[in-house]
């Protein structure tokens, strides 16, 4: 039943979308004509634009998974074995509060936060990044925090102590035991959330609209090209770029092992 | 999760097979209707010949602004004495853009839409909205005669709407920042350089008519005769003077609340604007703007109310194209948007007596040189032939110059 499901509504509406992308439109109308050509793939390989743009966002996520992963380790590493229970309780809270409010007042928030008048420019003396495509990073970066911690701290938490003081006890330092013994431990934990972080980013076109300044991202042209074009056929051709990015991801993530004994 | 994976990889191989198998059997598509001296003809719809009862419901989409309930400002209220008057309970979705309404009335859920020159072309031809019976609205009688029937609100001499408004897309600058006050569109385009990264322009694909109409002023050996008329070639050179304009953009603004905000903190200080965002900024008082007709004529808006070909309540829908182009009321909406109403009897109803004076409402000349937005189709919207490129031309265009 489950996998009925998973066939029939997800992948089914996977396909319907893969047969658009051989479609296309009528200029006049706007009608979508169901004839089969392969002009839309032409399109994406022969415009530079495409791949400048995919190649963009796929930087970014990149660039937000690593910060985001970074930031996460030492903190889930310090929410679990170093925190007492009570500090640990209240970090979680403190991780997981900013879900409660809407991703678009989070964005805001940084809207006014990087703004060349702002708070930042304010602290640091007029050093803001400003609008753009750091402000971009930085605020992608925050919003999906907390699904790298989350995962990550469960994997920290699941790493037990005694092999930790098995570790010492042979004479491990605690670099060497967090090297050597606890990552490669938490490193499914790690990869669990960087799938998050990683396609997350590739679907966001809101926070880049709202600090991003000038910059666009491959999902604010799949947007341009449904809602502003009218344009699904190609719209849809767009948006396998960000599905063949995640599937390579994910047999990337497969190939180190990741996956294995999740 | 290994098993997962083998699931995962066979379900893509099912999808796959399915899309090719789909693509490959379809058939079928519409004809391309474009050609012809006149107009084609778009899909036919049925207008009404007289009007029945009201049906007790009206759903609309409207730019903000033009179906006003009190819930802004209680003293801005048109909505409830329509409802009070008819008994139809009006409902109202907002479009933030003119491609956001055409993607609301393509659905089919409501009655009618406020919609703008880039709209009106799409949802003709799309069979979205249908001809409108003028006899039925009697105060379209009183409306400027300058909107009756023109390119962009009627096919072949029969309206499709009644026209509700229209103003220009001004140069707004912050003269603090910005001296000598500017008085051509050369301050945002080729001079754009001397307020590099503080230039803002519109976020739409229609913003390629204002670099056009730059380009017929100051090249006339492209030919531009109208901006939304444009050859390959003609959109190839306004593409190079936005993506020359995009290097000195700071940020592009689609709604307008982002422009207020832009301007008051210092991010844009000059680009283009419409009236009522200038009215905003200078009534916040935080900063000081400043707008000009720049030398070159502007491109503008001029919006009509339609209906849709599948209203389920085409009468209310009539009262309110009726009610809300009433002298009275239209002079509300206009004063609230900062725009021109497109009832001539409205200028006698401001509560500002000079309003008209300021928007040029009735001012057949003025209104003339301003360039309304059009949907650019193949078939040159000046009648001039079959060359011209399309809006998803310019959608490519535009997402060039975004880069």
């Amino acid at each position: 039943m489950p996998l009925l499901w998973l066939v029939v509504m997800y992948l089914g509406s996977i396909a319907v979308m893969l047969v658009s992308a051989f479609w296309t439109v009528n200029d006049f109308t706007g009608e979508v004509e169901q004839t089969f050509t392969l002009d839309n793939i032409a399109r994406l390989f022969t415009d530079p634009l495409f791949a400048t743009v995919a190649l963009r966002t796929i930087l970014v996520a990149f660039g937000v998974t690593v910060i985001d992963a970074v930031i996460a380790i030492p903190m889930a590493l310090f929410m679990s074995k170093v925190a007492s229970p009570r500090a640990r309780l209240a970090l979680l809270v403190a991780v997981t509060t900013p879900l409660w409010a809407s991703y678009l007042v989070k964005a805001y928030a940084w809207r006014i936060l990087v703004a060349p008048n702002g708070p930042i420019s304010f602290v640091t003396g007029g050093h803001t990044p400003g609008y753009g495509l750091t402000a971009t990073v930085i605020t992608l970066a925050y919003l999906w925090l907390p699904y790298m911690i989350i995962p990550v701290y469960a994997g920290f938490d699941r790493v037990s102590n005694s092999l930790v003081e098995a570790s010492f006890d042979l004479g491990g330092s605690a670099w060497r035991t967090v090297r050597s013994v606890v990552l490669p431990l938490v490193f499914p934990a790690i990869a669990a959330g960087s799938i998050f972080t990683f396609s997350l980013t590739l679907g966001d076109y809101i926070a880049v609209g709202i600090v991003g300044g000038k910059t666009q991202l491959l999902a604010n042209l799949i947007y341009g090209q449904l809602v502003t074009a009218n344009n699904q056929p190609f719209a849809a051709t767009l948006s396998l770029i960000p599905l063949a990015a995640i599937v390579l991801y994910l047999f990337a993530i497969r190939r180190t092992g990741a996956l294995e004994n999740v | 999760m290994r098993k997962l994976l083998r699931i995962a990889t066979s379900g893509a191989a099912v999808v796959l097979a399915t899309a090719m198998l789909l693509s490959g059997c379809s058939s079928g598509g519409t004809p391309n209707a474009t050609s012809g001296s006149t107009r084609a003809q778009p899909p036919k719809a049925s207008m009404p010949s007289s009007l029945g009862a009201g049906e007790g419901q009206l759903n609309l989409v409207a730019w903000a602004g033009y179906a006003e309930d009190g819930s802004n400002d209680k003293s801005v209220d048109w909505v409830h004495p329509f409802e009070a008057q008819t008994g139809c309970q009006v409902h109202t979705t907002y479009g933030s853009t003119s491609d956001d309404m055409v993607q609301l009335m393509r659905t089919g859920q409501y009655d009618g839409v406020s919609a703008s020159g880039d709209a009106t072309l799409r949802l003709i031809y799309g069979g979205d909205v249908a001809p409108v019976n003028t006899k039925l609205v009697p105060n379209y009688t009183t409306i400027s005669s300058f909107l009756k029937n023109g390119s962009w609100n009627s096919v072949n001499g029969q309206a499709y709407g009644i026209p509700h408004g229209w103003g220009a897309n001004l140069l707004m600058y912050t003269p603090s920042a910005v001296s000598p006050a500017p008085t051509s569109w050369s301050a945002v385009f080729t001079d754009s350089g001397a307020y590099k990264g503080k230039v803002t322009a519109y976020d739409s694909p229609i913003y390629i008519a204002d670099a056009a109409l730059y380009l017929k002023a100051t090249q006339p050996a492209l030919g531009i005769t109208d901006p939304y008329s444009l050859t390959a070639k003609q959109l190839a050179a306004a593409v190079t003077l936005l993506k020359a304009q995009s290097a000195n953009v700071g940020e592009y603004w689609s709604d307008f609340t982002k422009e207020v905000q832009a301007f008051e903190s210092g991010t844009s200080v000059v680009g283009t604007t419409w009236q009522v965002i200038a009215n905003l900024i200078n009534s916040d008082a935080k900063v000081k703007v400043e707008t000009v007709v720049p030398k070159e004529g502007v491109t503008g808006w001029s919006d009509t109310w339609m209906v849709s070909t599948k209203a389920k309540h085409p009468n209310c829908m009539y009262e309110w194209m009726n009610y809300i182009t009433s002298a009275k009321v239209n002079a509300q909406v206009a004063e609230w948007f900062g725009e021109a109403p497109a009832q001539t009897l409205a200028c006698a109803e401001t509560t500002d007596p000079t309003f008209c004076t300021t928007y040029h409402a009735t001012d057949a000349a003025y209104a003339a040189k301003i360039y309304y937005w059009t949907t650019p189709t193949t078939q040159c919207v000046d009648g001039k032939g079959d060359n011209c490129t399309s809006y998803s031309d310019w959608v490519n265009a535009w997402q060039q110059i975004r880069g």
